[in-house]
């Protein structure tokens, strides 16, 4: 390597220590007594206020939880997590509600300013509303107003159980149960908030919904529960976002999302996970494990999942549909980078119940470093789901010879009508494509970021605008010195 | 504007360019023949700064500056520009935002304001006009799909495009037919010009009747064994490679 090529590698590697929104904010937080028992679960019942029915919920997922034990069919290494070691609660002190932004914490402001979000400026200028969740507690929401008007119900989740049971109790849980899997169930048990979304019949959210989420406590899992329903021919479209601070330690995130789509309603879910990916030799890093899925529950019903995961020490994430109603459409379009010691398990799983149901993934996947990236999915058509379809194309980049890349597709078919159609692409990116990119006077980052881009097109297409822009931005910066 | 002396490069460990001396000025176009595996790409790469191309004796001297030490993108914004035999297909990204992408990276590094979308937008299609390419070329994937003919037109247009100080021409003919061959010399003849040298790599005489040079240099086991004028390409035609190569040792 030439001298001028070793220093940029050098550069490279200096930025490559920077994680963009590695800081903490310095504030007292208010946290239960580490480790988990009955008397965690009522301790964050009780800060909420919740009713009883809430706090039943939570102990049933909490003893069946007891019971469970944590899979391992993922490929993905971690050491044993103890869940004993960790705080499950902890909440900005003095924050009883707030009439207005004046009165949040200004060191909290200016934390939502480091990580690009002034809520002033998004409210003004971007049309946005943003239900900020800062560790647990969501203490700004905006554009309440405009919502209210359309009937649209966006609040935090405490919130919604207290005033909004009925249909909290309608739909909590229907779509992932209680007993899921291990995660959810201590999600069930433990979680401490989240977004609730109700759009009424016939009406079309005003504007993108987003949450930004955010793990500042140290050693504090986050889990959030996102419930989002379309009545019937509702339209909604959710954007998610999520960074956390730069820690050595690996932290927990056990999310659970549900989506419940009535007849002829959609929803559109999306998401860019920027989570700290660990640093270059895999030390600290955010453990994600997610579940989430939608529920076409209704005839001509479209639930469409895209995400962008480039961050995480461990990503174990599978967006999925349920296609119960007729006609109705699931779409998964996902983009997943995996740098340095980062490893992603992740894919969708389209299970078609009812008749005419269609089904659509498009997966990137991109590893470089010493990264492991999978594509897990399944498409299941039952016996009644006549005249089903599925496309799937699963394409993954290799950058450098360190890194893996795995496909399993499961494909189950019940009905011989079925058709279902799988593509799948590796490929490199090639010396002379990037000798190309250089020779037109492209530098190396750049033009590593230009073509990766090009790979994901498809996906990024999906994304509303400004995710987008962020999201082709993060491409480049999660890359950076993958190439040496 | 290029000095070359006594250049000896290696690809893998073996050596492809044993002691190569060339000196091209500004406003001149040089011309390089050969027979195949002497070496004529493996010139053009070195002087792109290709990785994997290590010069292990001689110099490389550009406008009096030491190209050799330069990453090959220093070298575009300084303006040396290949037009490449095999142009890449870059699946994803359109022609157009390459164009800009590259466009305004050789501006930053030159420490000039970048371009904005229309302007560089309006700057293209002026220059795709003249040679044949279309709009929809341009909203395309970077050469994916594209025809042997359109490919090189695209070389040729960004050739215009960047208005580089030195293009080396690297088997522009092949692959071409007679009409396009025809248009993209045309292209090539309009950016002749006192202050640009060009180094036109071919195998066949038939190019050279189209883009005339200034001076031949024939290329043979990794070191030019002999020059002269355009009547060169003639005699090359009429004896063949093996009978000169003879004749010059």
């Amino acid at each position: 390597m030439s001298s001028a090529a070793l220093e940029t590698k050098e550069t490279v590697a200096g930025l490559g220590e920077k994680y963009k929104y590695g800081f903490v904010t310095d504030i007292e937080m208010e946290r239960a007594p580490k480790g988990l028992s009955e008397d965690t679960v009522r301790y964050i019942s009780a800060k909420k206020s919740e009713p009883d029915w809430m706090l039943e919920w939570r102990l049933g997922a909490f003893r069946r939880w007891l019971s469970m034990k944590e899979p391992t069919w993922a490929r993905v290494h971690y050491p044993a997590i103890d869940y004993q070691d960790s705080y499950y609660y902890a909440a900005p002190k003095n924050t009883p509600k707030k009439q207005s932004l004046d009165e949040v914490d200004p060191k909290l402001l200016e934390t939502y300013k480091k990580l690009g979000i002034p809520l002033h400026e998004q409210m003004a200028l971007a049309g946005v509303a943003v239900d900020a969740v800062f560790d647990s507690v969501s203490v700004a929401t905006t554009f309440k107003e405009k919502l209210n008007e359309a009937g649209v119900i966006f609040c935090p989740i405490s919130e919604a159980i207290r005033d909004y049971p009925d249909l909290v109790k309608k739909y909590l849980g229907t779509v992932v149960p209680v007993t899921d899997n291990f995660f959810a169930t201590l999600n069930s048990a433990v979680f401490s908030d989240g977004t609730f979304v109700y759009v009424p019949k016939g009406v079309r959210c005003p504007m993108e919904l987003s949450t930004y989420f955010r793990i500042n406590a140290s050693e504090t899992g986050q889990f959030e529960r996102t419930l989002i329903v379309a009545d019937e021919g509702a339209y909604v479209s959710y954007l998610e976002g999520c960074t956390a601070p730069k820690r050595d330690e690996n932290q927990l995130h056990a999310a659970v999302v549900e989506l419940v789509a009535l007849d002829n309603a959609e929803i559109k879910y999306s998401t860019v996970q920027n989570w700290y990916p660990g640093d270059e030799n895999g030390l600290g890093g955010i453990y994600n494990f997610v579940t989430k899925r939608g529920d076409c529950r209704g005839a001509r019903s479209k639930i469409s999942w895209t995400q962008v995961e480039t961050g995480s020490a461990i990503t174990w994430k599978y967006p999925s549909c349920i296609l119960r109603g007729d006609e109705s459409v699931g779409e998964f379009y996902s983009i997943a980078i995996a740098n340095n010691y980062q490893q992603a398990d992740t894919g969708t799983k389209m299970i078609h119940l009812g008749k005419n149901t269609r089904s659509r993934i498009i997966s990137k996947g991109i590893s470089a470093g010493k990264a492991q990236n999978t594509y897990r999915g399944l498409v299941s058509v039952y016996g009644k789901a006549e005249n089903a379809r599925n496309f799937t194309q699963c394409d993954s980049l290799l950058i450098g010879g360190a890194c893996g890349a795995h496909t399993v597709p499961y494909i189950e078919s019940r009905n011989p009508s079925a058709r279902i159609e799988h593509e799948a692409t590796t490929s490199k990116i090639a010396e002379d494509q990037l000798f190309y990119c250089l020779q037109r006077g492209i530098g190396q980052e750049e033009a590593v970021a230009l073509i990766v881009n090009g790979f994901c097109k498809e996906v990024l297409q999906q994304l509303p605008m400004e995710f987008a822009v962020e999201a082709q931005k993060l491409v480049g910066i999660s890359l950076e010195g993958s190439v040496g | 504007m290029l000095d070359i002396k006594n250049l000896h490069v290696a690809v893998d460990g073996k050596e492809i360019l044993k002691g190569l001396n060339l000196r091209v000025e500004a406003g001149q176009v040089h011309a390089i023949m050969g027979p195949n595996g002497s070496g004529k790409s493996t010139l053009s790469y070195v002087l792109a700064g290709r990785a994997g191309y290590d010069i292990t004796e001689g110099s490389i001297s550009y406008n009096g500056e030491d190209l050799g030490a330069l990453p090959p993108e220093e070298r575009a914004a300084k303006g040396v520009f290949l037009a490449m035999q095999y142009p890449v297909e870059i699946p994803g990204v359109t022609t157009m935002m390459f164009l800009k992408s590259a466009l305004n990276a050789q501006r930053r590094s030159r420490g000039e304001a970048e371009m904005d979308a229309i302007g560089v937008l309006k700057t293209v299609r002026k220059k795709a006009a003249a040679l044949n390419v279309s709009e929809e070329m341009l909203k395309r994937a970077l050469n994916v799909g594209f025809s042997g003919g359109e490919k090189k037109r695209l070389e040729i247009l960004q050739m215009a495009l960047f208005e580089p100080k030195l293009a080396i021409l690297d088997e522009t003919d092949s692959g071409l037919d007679i009409d396009a061959l025809r248009l993209v010399a045309e292209g090539v003849n309009s950016l002749r010009s006192p202050d640009r040298a060009m180094l036109v790599i071919t195998h066949y005489q038939r190019l050279l009747d189209y883009i005339v040079p200034d001076r031949i240099h024939v290329l043979a086991k990794g070191r030019i064994v002999a020059e002269g004028g355009k009547e060169l390409a003639l005699e090359l035609e009429a004896k063949g490679y093996e009978q000169i190569v003879k004749d010059a040792a």
